[in-house]
């Protein structure tokens, strides 16, 4: 049975870790049955859907490519990478300044460190979405609500990377520039900064792909974009539209990661 | 064995001291040496540097302690010692850079731990460093790298970078580049230099905000034997035609006697040596190895 006596030596519990792993093994086993049935999982579902999904495929092939309805999604997609890279540059751009009062030993202190890192934090713990809904409310339905939520959502992301790569860089230049007599932001922008550059321009083009898949959905919610095409075509059970839609964003996406894949080979890879 | 020449300050100073004790006036006219070496002299010229008892640990391992030592105006001073004896972190320390464990240092009259940011600042627009490791900005231009040699005395956009620096400061950029022989080299990016280009550089950006006292960390490192000897003949005349204090570390125990007016010299974490270098010889600075 177990064995309840405090271990004597590193050799006994090694021995004997039986009974405390068991009863890991049991506890996690209960979790993800107990997570299992807060999904609702059923067998029956899962054995009704093959037919179900079949359905749905039937109806939606072949996708709808009429023209002037291909020439729609194309314009609403337009508007969709609009939104995506100007929600990123924003964001990007604003990203440096937060990183800067974010990464240790900078300009900022620990305090200030740790305020703008929990504020960050608290910008990624909230989806892109929700984001999104909360700038509908503010600023209304359409794209520019959906702007300002990839803005807001880059700078969680971004804001946090970048200080992260700026406190990885190589300390030798800075403190070269500070044996100068230069002030601190004198040295930021001389050394530190450079120094980042390649990591910032890499966290960038995930921040870009980021919010190119964002921009696709977030019309779900009215922050613009081609994510509404979505929703309307399988409210009226225009499954072929909304193929097509759905298709539109994974060639888009995948393009997207494509051209960032080899802006970051061409940028960064031609370095040493 | 270690060395140790008693042709210290502290002799002399006590020397003096007791010159002072008679009367001011005998002291002022003491005769004055007709070639001013050594800090002998520290009364005549100016005391630049002066480290008085300093320690320094890192977390818990003592790197050195009680270094003392006062080096006047316009003297050249070698800083030698084994491999992690620790003169890139004594140099480091008498900039302030990090902080010494115990003692003071001193640094053209005024002590570096009781100075604000500010005068730090103003300290340091007055003292050059050519760090062991050179720490060029990479992806930067060579002109850009030498310009910000001048932030301490310029400091704010204009000399971020070479494109917007004023016609003056290039002006005065390319000239150290000349000195240290790279003036081709201003627009190659500083990533793209040889070991020995990226040094030569690191000692125009050092002195190009035409410092009172230049601090160099192994200068001649990754250079050839003749670059090597360029850079050192540069360091000797910035010594005797601008009266700049020189302190360099080296492991070529030629250099060190050549070009140091004094030598100082690092063993079992304290000074063990300190002494002119006309009064030493090879075999002196050898024990130091041992
Ligand atoms: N930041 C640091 N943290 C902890 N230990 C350090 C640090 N920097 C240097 N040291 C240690 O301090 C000692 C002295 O280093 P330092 O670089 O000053 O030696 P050095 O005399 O310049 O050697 P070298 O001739 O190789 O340049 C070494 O043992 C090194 O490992
Ligand atoms: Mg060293």
């Amino acid at each position: 049975m177990i064995d309840i006596a405090p271990p004597r030596s590193g050799l006994v519990r090694f021995e004997r870790p039986s009974a405390l792993n068991f009863l890991g093994y049991a506890l996690g086993l209960v979790v993800i049955v107990w997570c299992l049935a807060g999904a609702g999982f059923s067998l029956d579902k899962v054995a009704s859907a093959p037919p179900r999904f079949a359905d749905f495929a039937q109806r939606a092939f072949p996708p709808n490519l009429e023209p002037q309805v291909l020439a729609r999604l194309g314009w609403k997609m337009v508007e969709t990478l609009q939104t995506a890279v100007a929600g990123a540059v924003i964001g990007v751009i604003l990203s440096v300044p937060v990183a800067l009062l974010a990464a240790k030993g900078l300009i900022a202190g620990p305090w200030v460190n740790q305020i703008v890192r929990t504020a960050l934090s608290f910008i990624r713990a909230v989806p892109d979405i929700a984001w999104a809904l909360v700038f509908v409310v503010a600023v209304g339905l359409g794209p520019f609500a959906g702007m300002l939520a990839i803005v807001i959502d880059t700078i969680g992301f971004c804001g946090r990377f970048f200080a992260d790569d700026m406190e990885a860089t190589d300390k030798g230049p800075a403190e070269s520039l500070t044996a100068t007599g230069a002030r601190k932001l004198d040295v930021v922008a001389c050394a530190t900064i450079p120094g980042s550059l390649p990591a910032f321009i890499s966290t960038s083009l995930f921040a870009l792909e980021k919010a190119v898949r964002s921009s696709t959905i977030l019309g779900l919610v009215g922050a613009g974009g081609i994510g509404i095409e979505l929703k309307v075509g399988f409210d009226l059970f225009d499954y072929p539209t909304a193929m097509t839609v759905i298709l539109m964003i994974a060639i888009v996406v995948i393009g997207i990661e494509q051209i960032s894949g080899w802006a970051r080979t061409r940028i960064i890879g031609e370095q040493r | 064995m270690s060395v140790r020449c008693i042709r210290t300050p502290a002799t002399l100073s006590s020397i003096t001291s007791s010159v002072t004790d008679l009367s001011l006036k005998e002291r002022t006219v003491a005769p004055a040496p007709s070639k001013p070496t050594g800090a002998a002299f520290a009364p005549v010229s100016p005391v630049d540097i002066e480290a008085r008892a300093v320690s320094k640990n890192f977390a818990d391992t003592p790197i050195f302690s009680d270094v003392s030592f006062r080096l006047a105006r316009g003297e050249a001073t070698a800083l030698v010692g084994a491999n992690g004896t620790g003169k890139s972190t004594l140099l480091r320390c008498l900039m302030g850079l990090i902080p010494t464990t115990d003692g003071s240092v001193h640094l053209l009259g005024q002590q570096i731990d009781a100075a604000t940011g500010r005068q730090m600042r103003g300290l340091r627009a007055q003292v050059g460093l050519v760090s062991q490791k050179h720490n060029l900005v990479p992806r930067l231009s060579v002109l850009s790298n030498v310009v910000h040699g001048m932030l301490g005395k310029h400091p704010g956009l204009r000399h971020w970078s070479h494109s917007l620096a004023p016609q003056s400061s290039r002006d005065a950029a390319m000239q150290a580049l000349e000195r240290v022989g790279l003036a081709d080299y201003a627009n190659r990016r500083a990533d793209r230099l040889s070991g020995g280009q990226s040094q030569r550089v690191a000692i125009a950006r050092a002195i190009v905000s035409a410092p009172k006292i230049l601090f160099a960390d192994e200068p001649c490192a990754s250079l050839d034997p003749s670059a090597g000897e360029d850079v050192m003949e540069l360091f000797f005349q910035l010594v005797r035609d601008e009266d700049v204090t020189v302190v360099f570390t080296s492991h070529n125990i030629a250099h060190a006697l050549k070009y140091g007016d004094r030598v100082l010299g690092l063993a079992q974490g304290r000074i063990k040596l300190d002494a002119t270098s006309a009064s030493l010889d090879t075999a002196d600075l050898r024990g130091l190895y041992d």
